[in-house]
């Protein structure tokens, strides 16, 4: 590998082994996974040959293609709600200090804090004394909670990013403030908010935690699903389903962050 | 400059903050307020009706005469996830400083590729992480095979639904935490400082400890808080890699709400939960606007 020699960390040696320990170690888990689901053995874990029987197995699951619908609706309700309030919030925070700044900053990233565990109990609680109905509506309301702070920061950050000149400059040619959101502002800021609703839409459809303890019964969910196979036991099914699952968080989370990297 | 006005602001800002708000701080004010009610004769809770007993329970339980006895029961499982969360932490350092350092060393253009190959897995779903590690670990599993295969006859590597397994899946979950702010602290690091290092006479174990350990050291602790925290409420990975023999806070509070129905309990043991995480974020806050003053 090409080495930067003007870098001095270079000098220091036994570092290289470490970093191949550590992406082996990362990767591992997720190719044995990938390869084992195009395995045509009932017996999961030893191959004997290529077949893609068992996606076709698990694409044709009545029950598994309900749970993945369930997933679709409530990630992309959330996302919709979570990247507009985001957004609105985003404008509203950047630029120009206020006071109590901290404390609205703080409640806006708060769900990342809190312990999964504790977010899905204390929504439980909650939604039972208010009398919320356990089922669909109930964890779009309760991933939408946590999809705000992903979708905030990505878009916080490129509008922080952005030249302020620009808007002053609009603001001196007449334009309105619609105008210049319409023509200045939203053009640049849209990778920011198609990335952030990315990752609110993945981190919704991976939740696991948070849907198993506020969904009822019809409102199963694709991880929810995938649970209660795992736990029955190690089987073809679960590896291709769980491959699955993967390959759309992997196509995801780089899209979004391709989006991302869309120069201003 | 500003977007907008201060009052347009105010609106904008608005239904994010009121949303959070309700559907996420009265719960948990909620939940604080349960803690210290009685448990209802069939599950649920008795309202209006006060009691500390979720608090006393933590440690004693009442025998038949209505004697408190101490029972460690719980108080284990508290202190097995600061243990399995200590370790996942001392494990995480040990392989992610020497990767970030790495990423540090690439070129400028390359590092962007490392980064993102280290926050891959962080977005997958957690269950097909632990699966997966379940598909490695298992009698007959693919580590199993490989030892078998260069002559180490395990008989069954027996590692599966033990702590071992669930610290190496912990492990996982959490090392990008650890990677990403050690590798911001060292792509800062003035080069010219080591090189002065160096030029003074300094060998690399002197450069190491003298003057890279020390400028890293704000990204150390605030990784080393990064996978502790989350650690300690880990759910997922005690449930599959510990096979739900080895439970953690998480899995006790969740017990709570499932089969053994002590609502006010279980949300005694999230506000502490909840509690100990605030906290370790406050005195890091503090701790660490007191070594960013330090060190400008």
């Amino acid at each position: 590998m090409k080495v930067d020699r003007a870098n001095p960390l270079w000098r220091f040696h036994g570092i290289t082994p470490m970093a191949i320990v550590f992406f082996a170690y990362l990767y591992l888990p997720i190719i044995v996974l990938l390869v084992l689901s195009f395995n045509e053995n009932r017996l999961a874990t030893i191959w004997t040959g290529f077949s893609t029987k068992w996606y076709s197995v698990v694409l044709g699951n009545d029950d598994m293609l309900r749970a993945a619908k369930n997933s679709l609706i409530i990630a992309l309700s959330a996302t919709v709600i979570a990247t507009f309030a985001a957004t609105l919030a985003a404008m509203g925070m950047a630029r120009g200090r206020f006071r109590g700044e901290g404390g609205v900053a703080a409640m806006l990233t708060l769900p990342l804090l809190v312990p999964e565990i504790v977010t899905a109990i204390a929504t439980l609680l909650f939604f039972i004394v208010i009398g919320v109905k356990l089922g669909l509506i109930s964890i779009i309301i309760a991933h939408t909670v946590f999809c705000i702070p992903f979708a905030y920061l990505p878009i916080r950050a490129r509008l922080d990013g952005m030249d302020p000149a620009l808007i002053e400059a609009a603001n001196d040619l007449y334009a309105n403030e619609w105008q210049a959101f319409k023509r200045i502002t939203f053009p640049l800021l849209w990778p920011g908010i198609l990335s952030g609703a990315m990752l609110s839409f993945i981190i919704s459809l991976d939740d696991f935690v948070i849907s198993y303890f506020v969904g009822g019964a019809g409102s199963t969910t694709l991880p929810i699903y995938i649970f209660g196979m795992i736990r029955i036991g190690i089987t073809p099914e679960v590896n291709a389903i769980s491959a699955l699952m993967l390959i759309i968080s992997i196509v995801f989370v780089s899209i979004s962050f391709l989006i991302d990297r869309v120069r201003y | 400059m500003e977007i907008f006005t201060r009052h347009k602001r105010f609106w904008l800002i608005a239904p994010a903050v009121i949303y959070i708000g309700f559907f996420m701080g009265l719960p948990l004010v909620q939940m604080a307020y349960v803690s210290i009610l009685e448990r209802g004769v069939n599950g649920g809770v008795e309202w209006g009706n006060f009691s500390f007993d979720s608090y006393v329970s933590f440690i004693f339980e009442r025998d038949l005469m209505d004697n408190l006895m101490v029972n460690t029961d719980y108080l284990q499982i508290f202190l097995r996830s600061f243990g399995l969360s200590a370790l996942t932490t001392v494990l995480a350092l040990i392989l992610g400083f020497p990767t970030a350092f790495y990423i540090a060393m690439q070129p400028q253009k390359r590092r962007n590729m490392f980064i993102f190959l280290v926050t891959i897995p962080f977005w997958t779903n957690i269950l097909v992480r632990n699966y997966a590690w379940m598909l490695l670990l298992r009698n007959g599993g693919l580590i199993d095979h490989l030892l078998a295969s260069v002559g180490i006859q395990t008989g069954g590597l027996d590692i599966l639904y033990t702590p071992y397994a669930v610290s190496i899946g912990l492990t996982y979950t959490y090392l990008p935490f650890m990677v990403l702010p050690i590798y911001a602290s060292l792509e800062k690091l003035d080069h010219r400082l080591i090189e002065a290092a160096f030029d003074l006479g300094a060998n690399k174990r002197k450069a190491m400890t003298r003057i890279i350990l020390p400028l890293a050291a704000p990204g150390i602790v605030a990784g080393a808080i990064l996978v502790f925290i989350p650690c300690l409420g880990a759910y997922v990975t005690p449930e599959l890699l510990g096979g739900g023999k080895f439970m953690m806070i998480s899995n006790l509070i969740g017990s709570q709400f499932g089969a053994a129905r002590n609502w006010p309990f279980g949300s005694a043991l999230s506000f502490v939960l909840l509690a100990m995480v605030l906290l370790a974020m406050l005195v890091y806050s503090l701790k660490f606007k007191k070594m960013a003053e330090d060190a400008s």
